[in-house]
């Protein structure tokens, strides 16, 4: 028995594609300096944004977008169904902490820095299932609270190796509807864990690469499409090595991308900004997609792309322990129509 | 002239934990590095190897963490030399009081006053 | 290993091959470089702290120990007005191999831990990197204690 909306291995499609019918990012000063910055709804420049604590900061900058997104759409809280979110801290915090100020029905997610597309899969399937009307989906991640959780204090002297990535500060949050006016989600490929045996938790990218490329060529075989039917192919967080590794990857599985392939992690910063190999966590691939992607569909720069989400499901313990790095990818296809 | 030593030898020293850093795998983090110094000082000190280095570089050998360890070991062997086996667990900390309470003390005190930026 | 059974070893080895013709390396001599440098001028200025304490005639281990107390606190301070992760981020080992690279790992750690309290955020923090340290030293100057008293 196949189920009725799957197609392929790994891709679920749509019926009734769901809306995106607002979106909101807020990033940190870094990001607000780089070359999206203007794209992003509100830059923070305090890293602790009034708080006490950078996990209180972070925790702000979630609330701040998802209000800001409900905001744009005219909405109240009540007219949500189900809130997805998550982030990177232990026992995603900042999501929960977030939930208990919204009171909205909350589902917690943790997919690492692919969290974004994964709350955008399962917001879409809740919503064309029929259990939602309405489904707000916001994740963050922060520089400082990152660094200290799963590395070292941000004082400690250390020098960074240059396929370290830098942990974006900043929050996205989008609104998915039945119906609405918006850019709509027609398909959404899960990816499988991946693990290729890199156990360099300073280089992410070569993690992450695999599983972005299995999940790219996964989707293009289970849709048919070849990769010229996306204006634009974008992942997450693999940076400017695992960028490379991840087309190299692709082409061994017969497909180009080369000429419409990006990677939010690469955009998010320019050269000059001592950020190493580019961007990574939850925010990255949030704000990036939340702000710049969703100008881009609006003002006609592009009309349809698929992004993969990219994470590492690594832990200190496991990085301590030895353990080689398990990497994932969820893809999604977001595409705007006409008069929509 | 001790001058010009303390920044070679210091300099030396400093470049011996950037070659175990880069050379090595990832796995090799600088508290592998700090671990290895202090150990490895403690090691040579003891065969009497580190005590030339000593006087002829002046802050040069005593200020990486291997002269640390360097005066560990010696503290250790002239606790054994006073008060036989007993010195052996008196003698290293001891000497190294000075250095073991001011790096708290003032690490406290840092902790206390200063707000960690990005 | 259970996870052989998706991907192969050979696989794993081939990957790693990709990897590493695409992965940068890193820039040894300039690192070495700078290294020499940054670590040189900490010492260099240890001996001119060493050489005030003698001056002021205190014997060389106690000179020596002073010198030591005065880079912590140096350090101690650079780290906490955000400065010494600079050094060392410029630095690399010269920065870290240092006295005041240990007093800044102790410091670095405290700091950000100070939001978690007292005890269980700046009390045992500071050890976060200093406890492996002290572990290591004083267990293998021990040793060599042992070793002298049995064998001399």
């Amino acid at each position: 028995m196949v189920a009725p909306k799957k197609n392929g291995l790994q891709t679920v499609w749509f019926q009734n594609p769901p809306v995106i019918i607002s979106t909101a990012s807020v990033a940190g000063s870094r990001e607000g300096e780089g070359p999206l910055g203007k794209t992003f709804d509100k830059i923070v420049y305090d890293t602790y944004y009034g708080e006490n604590t950078w996990e209180k900061a972070e925790k702000q900058m979630m609330m701040d977008a998802m209000k800001k997104a409900l905001q744009k759409a005219n909405l109240q809280k009540e007219d949500v169904d189900f809130m997805l979110a998550g982030d990177l801290l232990n026992q995603i915090i900042s999501a929960g902490f977030s939930a208990r100020s919204m009171s909205i029905p909350f589902l917690g997610l943790y997919g690492a820095c692919s969290t974004m597309y994964e709350g955008l899969a399962l917001g879409a399937m809740l919503i064309d299932g029929g259990f939602a009307e309405r489904v707000l989906i916001a994740t963050s991640s922060h520089y400082n609270t990152a660094e200290r959780q799963y590395r070292f204090p941000t004082e400690l002297g250390l020098q960074r190796p240059m396929t370290a990535q830098w942990t974006v500060t900043g929050a996205g949050a989008a609104l998915l509807a039945r119906e609405g006016s918006g850019p709509v989600i027609t398909h959404a490929t899960i990816g499988k864990v991946m693990d290729m045996g890199i156990g360099d938790a300073q280089d992410m990218g070569s993690a992450m690469a695999p599983a972005a490329a299995d999940t790219i060529t996964c989707h293009l075989q289970d849709t048919g499409r070849k990769p010229d039917y996306y204006d634009l192919i974008i992942t997450g967080d693999l940076g400017v090595f695992g960028k490379k590794l991840a087309e190299q990857l692709v082409r061994q599985n017969g497909y180009e991308i080369r000429d419409r392939f990006a990677d939010c992690g690469v955009l998010i910063y320019n050269g000059s900004q001592d950020v190493h190999a580019g961007g990574s966590g939850c925010g990255c691939s949030a704000v990036v997609t939340c702000g710049y992607l969703m100008e881009q569909l609006r003002t006609g720069m592009y009309k349809r792309f698929i992004g993969i989400g990219t994470g590492v499901l690594l832990s200190p313990c496991s990085v301590q322990q030895g353990e080689t790095i398990p990497g994932i990818g969820h893809a999604v296809v977001i595409e705007m129509r006409q008069g929509g | 002239m001790e001058y010009f030593w303390a920044f070679v030898i210091g300099g030396a020293i400093c470049v011996i934990g950037q070659l175990l850093m880069d050379l090595t795998s990832y796995k090799f983090s600088p508290a592998h590095v700090l671990v290895t110094f202090v150990s490895a000082g403690a090691i040579i000190s003891a065969f009497g190897l580190y005590q030339p280095l000593v006087n002829l570089a002046g802050a040069g050998a005593t200020v990486p963490l291997s002269g640390f360890g360097h005066l560990l070991a010696q503290g250790t062997i002239s606790g054994v030399k006073q008060n036989g086996l007993l010195g052996a667990f008196s003698g290293g900390v001891t000497a190294a009081a000075v250095g073991i309470t001011a790096a708290v003390v003032f690490g406290y005190l840092a902790a206390l006053t200063f707000r960690p930026r990005s | 290993m259970s996870d052989s059974m998706v991907i192969s070893e050979k696989q794993k080895r081939e990957y790693a091959e990709i990897v590493n013709q695409i992965k940068p390396k890193p820039r040894v001599w300039c690192n070495i470089f700078r290294a020499f440098i940054v670590g040189g001028l900490i010492c260099l200025l240890g001996q001119f702290i060493l050489s005030f304490f003698q001056n002021r005639g205190l014997n060389v281990n106690e000179a020596a120990a002073a010198t030591s107390a005065t880079l912590v606190f140096l350090a101690a301070f650079l780290t906490g007005v955000g400065v010494y992760d600079e050094v060392s981020r410029f630095g690399g080992a010269g920065g870290i191999v240092p006295i005041t690279g240990f007093a800044n790992s102790m410091v670095s750690s405290a700091l950000e831990y100070r939001a978690e309290g007292l005890v269980f955020g700046v009390g045992s923090r500071l050890f976060t990197i200093a406890g492996p340290v002290l572990v290591w030293g004083i267990v293998t100057a021990w040793a060599v204690g042992i070793f002298y008293y049995f064998f001399t």
